[in-house]
């Protein structure tokens, strides 16, 4: 002990520090342009991701177990509310599913008729959100599955309204995904009323998309609903992503002022799904 | 030889879970701009320590696991941690002589210099991020760090005192 606090108070004999410092400063910056231009460190990332899972899981669980508490201590007549609005919901869907079933085969014969490929049903699973903060700069979320599950790259994630994000990174049993409110995203998306392609912005705030790509010109106005195009392949076509709700034009400037609200809740979601979809149908053969 | 360091190691390695535990503990939003480093801070407290055990090598080492877990470039929060780390080990013996005022004045600049170097590589990389997050964690930092100091006084003292 006297010997080691004998060692610590001369700092002239902390062996090569500086060189130190050199050698990992010089490994840091070649770690991060290999990681900004390729992915060759996917591997690494996985590995150290999946050391990392267990601590996730343990942050996760007070918050799994607070909800599990509240579930399990509800009160017999909230469960009776609940039970009567989830049976009046149903009612409503199943008679939309009845109109859509007919829908469905309507539009498998217009297509035969068009010689269009079938269109394939997207594959969907529900995945459950971590109560894990990721990058605070960054409009992310964690998932509790990942590459054991098939979960890729650019997969898209929608919830019961609507596009969430999509997949950024895959983990072993987890995944991050960016939503489609950060302000590095954008997605090809289409106006659902006639068509009109055009990309949506994130932001940066939650709640708020931009449609920087308009000409003052176009058809767009307040309350047009914004599907995804499909046309970028990462999404699925014809999945709601947000809802206009104002359009500025100024006659001097090229580009008319759009904003949208996004349909899905994307700071209440708890439970989102993963879209394993076919190889998009390109709309253009049939147009 | 090999025990004695294993036992001097192990509180420390713990904090360091701890501390990692706590970054990616959710907050609500408005907390949240001003989680303070908790690494950035158990690394400066453990450099003027221990500086011949917990120096750069273990800094590094630390700002690839948030690295990975945060999803930024592998390599930035390394860089990061290793030059404040680096300053600390430089100063130690400084920063220990210093009063407590003094020394917050000192953990602000190096928490400043953590983000600067965040942002600055953000900024050469093309990530975008709002410039006025970057600053809450250091101002919440710097005034923790009092507390901070003698909470983890503490638990080294007991840590040490119980072999």
């Amino acid at each position: 002990m006297a010997a080691s606090r004998g060692n610590n108070t001369n700092p002239a004999r902390i062996p090569a520090l500086g060189l130190r410092v050199l050698v990992l400063i010089i490994i840091s910056i070649v770690l991060m342009y290999l990681d900004h231009r390729q992915n060759h460190l996917d591997g690494i990332r996985k590995g150290i991701g999946a050391a990392v899972y267990p601590l996730q899981v343990v942050v996760d669980a007070p918050v799994r177990l607070w909800e599990w508490l509240g579930d399990s201590t509800t009160s017999r007549n909230e469960l009776e509310l609940e039970l009567g609005r989830l049976k009046a919901e149903r009612l409503l869907t199943n008679a939309r599913l009845q109109r859509l079933t007919a829908l469905e085969a309507e539009n498998a014969r217009l297509r035969a008729l068009l010689e269009a490929r079938k269109t394939v049903r997207d594959e969907v699973r529900v995945a459950e959100i971590m109560a894990v903060d990721a990058n605070p700069y960054e409009h992310n979320l964690i998932i509790d599955i990942g590459s054991r599950d098939g979960v890729y790259d650019g997969q898209a994630i929608v919830d019961a309204d609507g596009v969430v994000g999509q997949v950024i990174e895959t983990g072993v049993m987890t995944a991050q995904a960016v939503l489609i409110s950060d302000s590095d995203h954008a997605l090809p998306v289409e106006v659902n009323r006639n068509g009109l392609r055009t990309i949506a912005v994130g932001t940066g705030e939650i709640d708020r998309l931009d449609l920087p790509f308009l000409p003052n010109n176009a058809d767009i106005r307040a309350g047009d609903l914004l599907v995804t195009s499909g046309l970028g392949g990462a999404f699925p076509a014809g999945y709601p992503v947000a809802v206009v709700d104002s359009v500025t034009r100024i006659p001097q400037e090229p580009f008319a002022d759009v904003t949208a609200t996004p349909s899905a809740a994307l700071d209440q979601v708890r439970e989102v799904m993963l879209i394993w979809s076919a190889p998009a149908v390109t709309e253009e053969a049939v147009e | 030889m090999s025990r004695d360091s294993a036992s001097r190691r192990l509180p420390v390695v713990i904090t360091l879970v701890v501390g990692l535990m706590l970054t990616i503990m959710p907050l609500p939003d408005v907390i949240e701009a001003f989680r303070p480093d908790w690494l950035a801070l158990l690394l400066i407290f453990w450099a003027m320590q221990l500086p011949r055990t917990w120096s750069v090598g273990s800094a590094w080492v630390v700002g690839i696991v948030l690295d990975v877990s945060y999803g930024t470039l592998l390599g930035q929060h390394a860089l990061a941690l290793c030059l404040i780390t680096f300053a600390t080990v430089r100063f130690h013996l400084l920063m220990r002589v210093f009063p407590l005022s003094q020394l917050s004045a000192t953990i602000f600049a190096l928490l400043a210099l953590y983000q600067f170097i965040l942002f600055w590589v953000n900024g050469v990389a093309g990530v975008s991020a709002p410039s006025v997050v970057y600053w809450g964690p250091v101002i919440t930092g710097a005034l923790i760090w009092p507390f901070f100091y003698m909470f983890m006084s503490g638990v080294r003292y007991r840590s040490q005192s119980g072999r």
